[in-house]
């Protein structure tokens, strides 16, 4: 489904990401673990079209996407939750929503969807008139996952959706992914919470600044031991 | 009384003026965070579009309107496409410095093909002023407060309930989560340029049927004074920008009367320098803490 081909990546005269090549197929969930800095939302940015990526390429359903511009992907079935949520703060609930389906025309799919989301998060529909920017940082998380899932992506990549959550929040957040990958949603999760990432992960790839270091099945990586000591203390 | 009545209305109707410039203003900061100096020159782009097809092409006083719109829009949208698109991921004063170019530019341009010599906008409306008691309020006041009004509620309409509206706010919370969305941030940037220099045509043409002098530099003083209502107010919110328009324009004609008209710009600034020193963010912006 995407296919990561020796990318590079600047930002000034900073070689970010060095010849990053990995995939994901469909209906996997990936796990793309490494610690700060590492370069992981670059990888994510680059995918989305957000930063250029100066040499190597990058294919969507067999199709470069590399000089496609952001806002064309949605449509073809790639959605991003950002770092840090990035939800629209003044905007309420349910306008975040619909900037997720900006893209979709059809009123009754976009009816559905919403319907889907609110199974997922509850707490969402309780809420949904209120402002985003008041939401609990959990709420924040749920609320940009939804919106991501609002244009009924192909490929769903995820960064870092556990940062600053409390445990019990964690668990529900990963069991709701992968209720959306069974539910025929493949994943790309970006996350510095090894644990979790990598028992949930079909595969993974661990980063070290700007290269990938280590590949392997999820399980494999998790009983791995220079991934225990860097990314699992011990 | 009747005097502060009638100040009170003076102030409302150059308020609505600076409103409707302060919008183009607001509307271009709170998505590419620019300072479009060069939105007080379309106004004088307006006014002479209008006075010139007023008299020497005779046309009628409505289609003049719709022409100043129109070459307002147009002007708008090439300023953006060949002066602030090239830079936009330049650094900011790089744009900056372009603004004020294209200021001049603008300015220098009208100089040449029209000379410095003010030119006298013609009465397009000529209706006795209404009478409330006491109080005597000219039509144009009226027709000024009405446009503007209906013109407010139609944005916020537009910006509450459309989905290109709604894109619009988006984007000017957050540029590069809004094309995550798949929205085009190009066209919603050329959406708001048309959108402000539409009302800033309006705003002219307003503008000069109360005080009927159109030449290269009158762009400038309101201008300044509907950016000054923009900070005032918040600078990138909407409802800001028209709140601080509003105290800016009744501040600024109640000094005139009161206290003296050479001082009622110092008074203007001082009003501005005593909100920013309470609340930077202006009088309706966030404070800078805001969870995002
Ligand atoms: N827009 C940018 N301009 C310049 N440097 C950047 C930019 N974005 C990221 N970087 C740098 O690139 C490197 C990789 O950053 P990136 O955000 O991709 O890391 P990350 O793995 O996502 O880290 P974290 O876990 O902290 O989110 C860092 O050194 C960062 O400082
Ligand atoms: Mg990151």
């Amino acid at each position: 489904m995407l296919k990561v081909n020796e990318i590079n990546l600047f930002y000034g005269s900073i070689h970010t990401l060095r010849d990053i090549s990995f995939q994901v197929c469909a209906g996997e969930i990936v796990s793309l673990i490494g610690a700060n800095g590492a370069g992981k939302s670059s990888i994510l940015n680059a995918i989305s079209g957000l930063v250029p990526i100066a040499s190597g390429d990058i294919l969507f359903q067999g199709q470069s996407i590399r000089k496609t511009p952001a806002f064309r992907l949605v449509s073809r079935g790639l959605a991003q939750v950002p770092e840090g949520r990035r939800v629209f703060a003044r905007m309420s609930v349910m306008e975040n929503l619909e900037m997720g389906a900006f893209t979709r025309q059809e009123a009754s799919g976009i009816r559905d969807d919403l319907e889907m989301v609110f199974d997922h998060f509850p707490r969402l529909k309780e809420r949904r008139k209120q402002a985003a920017g008041t939401l609990s940082g959990g709420e924040q998380q749920m609320l940009a996952m939804g919106r991501a899932l609002m244009s009924r992506p192909k490929l769903l990549m995820m960064d870092e959706p556990s940062m600053g959550l409390a445990p019990l929040l964690v668990s529900e957040i990963f069991d709701i992914i992968h209720q959306i990958n069974r539910e025929g949603t493949t994943i790309l999760l970006v996350e510095q919470n090894a644990q979790m990432a990598l028992s949930l992960a079909n595969r993974a790839y661990v980063l070290e600044t700007g290269k990938i270091v280590k590949e392997g099945l999820g399980s494999t990586l998790l009983a791995d031991e220079d991934v225990r000591k860097a990314y699992l203390g011990g | 009384m009747d005097l502060l009545a009638s100040q009170l209305i003076n102030g409302l109707h150059v308020g609505s003026i600076y409103a409707l410039i302060a919008l183009g203003y607001t509307m271009v900061y709170g998505i590419i965070k620019l300072i479009n100096f060069a939105h007080g020159d379309i106004i004088m782009v307006g006014a002479y579009t209008a006075v010139i097809t007023l008299v020497s092409l005779n046309w009628s006083p409505v289609a003049a309107l719709i022409a100043a719109i129109v070459v307002c829009v147009l002007l708008g949208l090439t300023i953006e496409r060949v002066a602030y698109k090239p830079l936009r991921s330049s650094p900011r004063i790089s744009s900056l410095i372009t603004a004020i170019g294209v200021s001049m530019l603008l300015q220098n341009a009208a100089l040449l093909l029209f000379g410095a010599q003010p030119r006298p906008f013609p009465i397009v409306l000529k209706v006795e002023p209404l009478r409330f008691g006491g109080l005597q309020i000219s039509f144009i006041t009226l027709l000024t407060l009405g446009v503007t009004a209906l013109l407010m509620i139609s944005l916020q309409t537009f910006v509450h309930n459309s989905k290109p509206g709604k894109a619009m706010r988006a984007a000017s919370e957050d540029y590069a989560t809004a094309q995550l969305m798949g929205i085009n941030v190009n066209n919603i940037i050329s959406l708001t340029f048309a959108i402000g220099s539409a009302l800033a045509a309006i705003g002219a043409y307003l503008y000069v049927m109360a005080y009927p002098a159109v030449s290269p530099t009158m762009g400038s003083l309101p201008g300044l004074k509907a950016f000054i209502a923009a900070v005032l107010g918040g600078i990138g919110i909407i409802p800001g920008a028209m709140l601080g328009a509003f105290v800016l324009g009744i501040a600024e004609s109640l000094a005139k009367a009161y206290i003296s008209s050479q001082m009622s710009d110092a008074v203007v600034y001082f009003i501005l320098i005593l909100v920013l020193l309470f609340k930077p963010t202006g009088l309706m912006g966030k404070p800078s803490g805001e969870k995002v």
